[in-house]
Formats: C-alpha cells, structure tokens, sequence
C-alpha cells in the first residue's frame, strides 16, 4: 500500500504507477522503443512484491494483445502497453478486442511508423487504428497520463470497450516532472474490483468468438456504437469523480483562452503544451487566439467540440500524422465535426511535426498569423 | 450419451462436421477425458465448424475463438486469468488444426512452449488447409496432391513434435484414433500433467484425402503401420519412447487407400518409403539415448 506522494517521473514511468495502482491482474507485454520503460518499471514493481499481477512476456506485440483479449474475457483486469509498430502489428486483433467488448487498457507511446525507421514522436500509429472500437484518450503530460490511465480503465470497464492512452515519444514519455501518485486506497475508491458477470468460466459454459449471421453481426456493431456513445458520458464522469478525488480534472475538450478568440487552434497531446505558450504569446501581443486539445478522440465529442469553435472565425488544426493522399486526421476529423453548423469557422489544416520535426511556439504563433490572413485549402498543407 | 470408459460426452451429437470425420471423432475422445472443468480454445479450422455457429455449440465447455495464428497466445492469456482469479485447477485445452500450427501459429506456439505455459495443446493435424478446400500446409507429406499443390507437393512434412520436443516441455506426442487405446492414455497422461504439453493427432480426412465415407480408420491404421506417422512421445524434449514398433506395411499401401497420391510413379513411391525408412531410422536412434539428443 503506497501513500500518495509526488515524484519525480516521466510520462512512461507515470503510466507505470497507474497501472500498478489499478491493479491489473494479468500484464502481457513487450519491449519496444520508446514504451520499454513501462515495461521495466511494471516487471521491477512485480519483481520487488508491489504488484500481483500474471506478467507474459511472450514473442510478439500480436500475442500480447492476442493473450489480453482472453484474459479479460475470463475476468482479469488487463493491462498492456506498446508504441509504434507494435501497436501496428496488433491491428487485427485490436479489431478483434473491440468486438469481444473487452476492456482492456493500453498505453501506447506514439511514435513514427516505418519506413524509413525512426524513433520520433509522430501520432500516425495511433490515429491509423481510429476504426479499430478502441476508446482513445491523448495525453500533454506525465500527471495526465497518470490520471488518464486510470481513468481509461473505469470507463472501459463500465462501457465494456477496450481504452488506448496515448502520449508522445520522449516529449511526454521521457520527459519528467512532479507526479502526483496517489494513494492505493484512493484508486482502489475509484476503481472497484473488475468483477464481470459473463466471463470465459468452466461453471458457466459461455463461449466467444463462433460464427454469426448478418442480422447478428450488424446488431453487434450497434451495440458498439451505443456503447462508445456511452463511453462519452462515462468519460465525463470519470473525469469528474477523478477531480473529487484528486482536485485534478482534464475535460475531454479543453479551452484555452478561447473567451472572445477569433481564432482557435486544435491539436492532440504534447502540441497542445507548446499551443499554450503560443497563444500566451499571442494574447500578449493583443490577438484573441485560444486552443482547443483534444483529450479525447474516440470516441469522438463532436457536440463539446462544435461548442468550443462556435463563432470562432478560423480554427488552425494541427496535425502530427500524415494520411498520404488527404493530409492531416485530425483536420479531416474536425472538418467532419463541423459541417452544417450556422457560419462555420474556416477550417485551416497544417501538418506540423510529422515525423517528430520541432515545432517551437514562435513557429506555431507564426502558422496562426499567416493562416487567418487567408482562405483555407481544401488540403492539409505541410507547414 | 457415455463415452468409453464412462465419460460423460462433452461433444454433443448434431454438430456440423462431414460424415465419417476422424476429426470429430478424435475431439469427442480429447474432450471427453478432459472433461467439464476445461475451457478450450478453437481457431479458425474445420473445428470451429464442427464447435457450431452462434448461439449453438457442440462442445459442453466455454470455447474461446481467437484469430488463427494466435491460439497459444489466447490460452496462455486465459491459463493466467484463471490463475490469477483462483481458478487453476480449470484446464485449458487447444484444439488447433495443422494450419493453425505448423504454419501462421507456430510463432505464438514456440513463445509458449518456452515459457513453459501450463496447458494441453491438440493438434488435429489432417495434413492441409481443409476448411478452405485442401490446400497445402508445411505439415502435408510429400508429393500429396492438394489444391494448391496439384502436381504434388515437392517438400517435406515438417517434424512439429520434435520442434516442440526441442523446447524442452514435459511432453509432446503423437497419436492417432487408428490406435484408440494409446491416444486415449496418452490423453489422460497429458492431462495430468502440467506445464506445456502437445499432442498431434493424425486425422485422416474423407474429404481433402480423397476417402471412403468409411475410410478413415483404416487410413489413420496404415499410416502408423507403414511408418508415415509414428507413434512416439517424448518427455523433457530427450526422453523418446516410440509406442507402435512393428511396421507391417509398405508405404504403398497407404498410399493406395486415398487419392492424394494418384498418379505417382514407382520412382516417386520408392523414394517416399525412403524417406519414410529414414525418418524411421533417426526415431529408432533417438529413442536409445537418455540425453541431449535433438532432431538433425
């Protein structure tokens, strides 16, 4: 039993404590850069007597998650995590433990996507399994990946949806700051025993997986989408009883010094923390710009976000990924969001930091001054 | 329904598998001596046909479906939840076809024989890719005809059990319903074990081996005899025993019984009795030593 402290952590070993303190009871996982932190944190806290779990350690990124899906389906509170082409060698079964509604919680550390090989902090990984029935949250922090992580397991247990914690390569993952760990007594408030009635058990024979017909599966998929509608809600009220608990809350969309903004820049993870510095920058010098993060982006808040950029006249959307042949995710994603609303803002797409280049404050203040100067391309543009 | 010996069956009539298959037979005697405190897992294969489409099953236990090349993983997943949720005393039981082992499984499947995991794994091996209209796998002998290899295939099959065996688990073995009163206690020897176990089970099938509705024992019966597939275990990966020693028959009259080898010459036929002599040979080797002998 921990009291809570704050420590010096970076954003993988923060990750680290949550799932320690959320007491997963089966942890399979493997070594990838720049996730292998986790890992060793996870392996070092079993390894001293601070954590119960069944640790599986097998070959491949596609039997981690291949063991989890069962795992869950037999009544085991199951964590993993990976990066980059680990999470890209999952992708089938991702798939598969959306549809068995397992609610599994993975960290993944984004992190460009071969080839050519690289090691830098790129969202392609993540924003390519969009489709997959994951819950998917993005993190700016170490402290908001602890507290996401722990939260993404509540909401995946009451939704019955696997959750994905994202956060980026080395800005966020191998960068420290003061964490605030909680106690295990607080965490184990939040977060009851996972105890799901139907489960993979000899003494009541339900099975997963056999055929379906058309009628069977489509109402399937229904069910998910509900339970992803559900998941929105649940994400609402973990955040909130995580702020009850902790004086801590993240919101799903955050507004930054939006009152009155003109203009609204929209990003994911660690981009949102340079964005802050720019906008501060800018509303120093006497522009109304403000920032809109996405927290959450599956499922996808489209109601909170057509508020947040209502009235706003040009809304800069940064996108760390790239989808050859559209551009930007995230821009096409907000583009979707808004259609139809009365006087939309212009939606102005910028791929900035693919592939993990720096994008400073000055060069984020200077996108926003040259983007509201013009009509938007229907394209993303590299910026 | 018993089962021999009074074993309450665990697979249930009206499932969905062809007439005169050695496959369904061979599960109803794995699943009956496992009995009702198994979960099992079923990748896609005939198999899973045979486990029924929802909401049915033929089988009296849990089954876990996973991707095809993912069994081993999947059931090293559950073997831990139950562990971990006080449940591992619950057998889990793999009944996995050839393709789904030999071929796209056998990654996941060599990560957890070295990890040791703790359950039975059934290799329902009827040598090709059935479900999908008999193609090839690397367990399909040589020059079996199939419908990816219709001039016959030109490479060996591969030797799964002495793979696994040199991974140092408690027991891999081969059986066969040719041969019910060996298969059924290597089954029970297998259960009560623990740690990582395989058993490969040659099952003939009517179908992708061209075969009398009625034929399938009798060519699961000459495949031992003839010395195609041996009859062997092996404990700790070096201690071999082989279990049928007499071989009766010449490789020509298995061939003969099924259509997989129509066609082939006298030349072709003589070198595959090589082959199998050899493969005979190397067994009866192993199976003098003690120690620290593995697969050439």
């Amino acid at each position: 039993m921990n009291p809570s402290a704050t420590l010096l952590l970076n954003g993988n070993h923060a990750v680290s404590w949550a799932a320690r303190l959320a007491r997963p009871q089966v942890v399979p996982v493997y070594p990838i850069t720049p996730q292998t932190p986790i890992l060793e944190q996870i392996t070092e806290f079993h390894a001293r007597g601070e954590m119960q779990a069944e640790i599986l350690t097998p070959e491949s990124e596609h039997s981690v998650l291949a063991a989890c899906v069962p795992a869950s389906l037999a009544g085991a509170r199951v964590f993993t995590a990976t990066a980059s082409q680990g999470l890209l060698l999952m992708h089938e079964v991702l798939h598969y433990a959306a549809g068995a509604r397992a609610p599994i919680v993975m960290a993944n550390v984004n992190r460009t996507v071969a080839s050519p090989w690289a090691f830098w902090p790129d969202q392609t990984d993540s924003l390519a399994q969009r489709d997959t029935g994951w819950i998917q949250y993005y993190s700016e922090s170490p402290q908001e990946s602890l507290d996401s992580v722990l939260q993404a397991f509540r909401v995946a247990e009451r939704v019955r949806l696997p959750a994905m914690v994202n956060h980026d390569a080395f800005y966020v993952s191998h960068s420290l700051e003061a964490v605030a760990v909680p106690s295990q007594d607080e965490v184990d408030g939040f977060l009851p025993p996972y105890a799901p009635a139907q489960r993979l058990d000899a003494t009541i024979g339900a099975s997963w997986g056999n055929v379906v017909t058309q009628d069977m599966f489509c109402r399937h998929r229904q069910e998910m989408q509900q339970a992803m509608d559900d998941a929105l809600l649940a994400a609402q009220e973990a955040d909130r009883a995580w702020g009850e608990l902790t004086g801590r809350t993240w919101g799903l969309v955050e507004r930054y010094r939006c009152d009155g903004a003109v203009a609204v820049v929209v990003a994911l993870g660690s981009m949102c923390g340079t964005a802050r510095e720019a906008v501060d920058q800018l509303r120093a010098a006497g522009r109304a710009v403000g920032l809109v993060k996405l927290r959450l982006f599956r499922p996808f808040p489209l109601q909170a976000l057509r508020a947040a950029l209502h009235g706003v006249r040009d809304v800069v959307v940064l996108d760390r990924n790239h989808s050859p042949g559209l551009g930007g995710i995230l821009n096409q994603e907000v583009r979707a969001a808004l259609y139809g609303i009365e006087s939309p803002p212009r939606v102005h797409g910028l791929l900035a930091g693919v592939g993990g280049v720096n994008v400073p404050p000055q060069h984020i203040v200077k996108l926003v001054q040259d983007a509201v100067c013009r009509a938007p391309s229907p394209q993303s543009t590299w910026a | 329904m018993q089962d021999l010996d009074n074993h309450p069956a665990m697979l249930c009539s009206g499932h969905a598998a062809c007439p005169g298959c050695m496959e369904a037979l061979s599960a109803r005697h794995v699943l009956a001596r496992m009995g009702p405190d198994t979960i099992a897992v079923i990748p896609p294969s005939c198999m899973a046909i045979i486990a029924g489409p929802q909401p049915y099953s033929s089988l009296k236990i849990p089954v876990y479906q996973p991707t095809l090349e993912a069994s081993a993983a999947a059931a090293s997943g559950i073997r831990r939840a139950l562990n971990a949720t006080g449940r591992g005393q619950t057998q889990v039981l793999v009944l996995a076809g050839d393709g789904g082992t030999y071929d796209i499984g056998l990654q996941a499947l060599s990560s957890a024989a070295e990890r040791n995991e703790d359950m039975l794994y059934v290799c329902l091996d009827n040598e090709g890719y059935m479900n999908t209209g008999a193609q090839k796998s690397s367990s399909t002998p040589l020059y079996a005809r199939t419908s990816s290899t219709p001039a016959g295939k030109l490479s060996r099959k591969k030797n799964l059990t002495a793979i696994i065996a040199a991974h140092g688990v408690p027991y891999t073995a081969t059986a066969s319903v040719g041969f019910m009163p060996d298969m059924l206690r290597k089954i029970d020897k297998a259960k009560a074990m623990r740690g990582f176990r395989l058993l490969t089970l040659l099952v003939p099938c009517v179908d992708g081996w061209g075969l009398p509705d009625d034929g399938g024992l009798r060519a699961a019966r000459y495949a031992v005899e003839c010395g195609a597939f041996p009859l062997y275990e092996v404990e700790h990966g070096t201690r071999y025993t082989v279990n049928h020693r007499e071989r009766t028959r010449p490789v020509a009259e298995y061939l003969a019984v099924q259509k997989r080898y129509r066609g082939m010459s006298a030349d072709e036929t003589a070198r595959l009795q090589a082959e199998v002599d050899a493969g005979w040979d190397w067994l009866m080797r192993l199976e003098g030593r003690e120690a620290g002998q593995f697969a050439p």
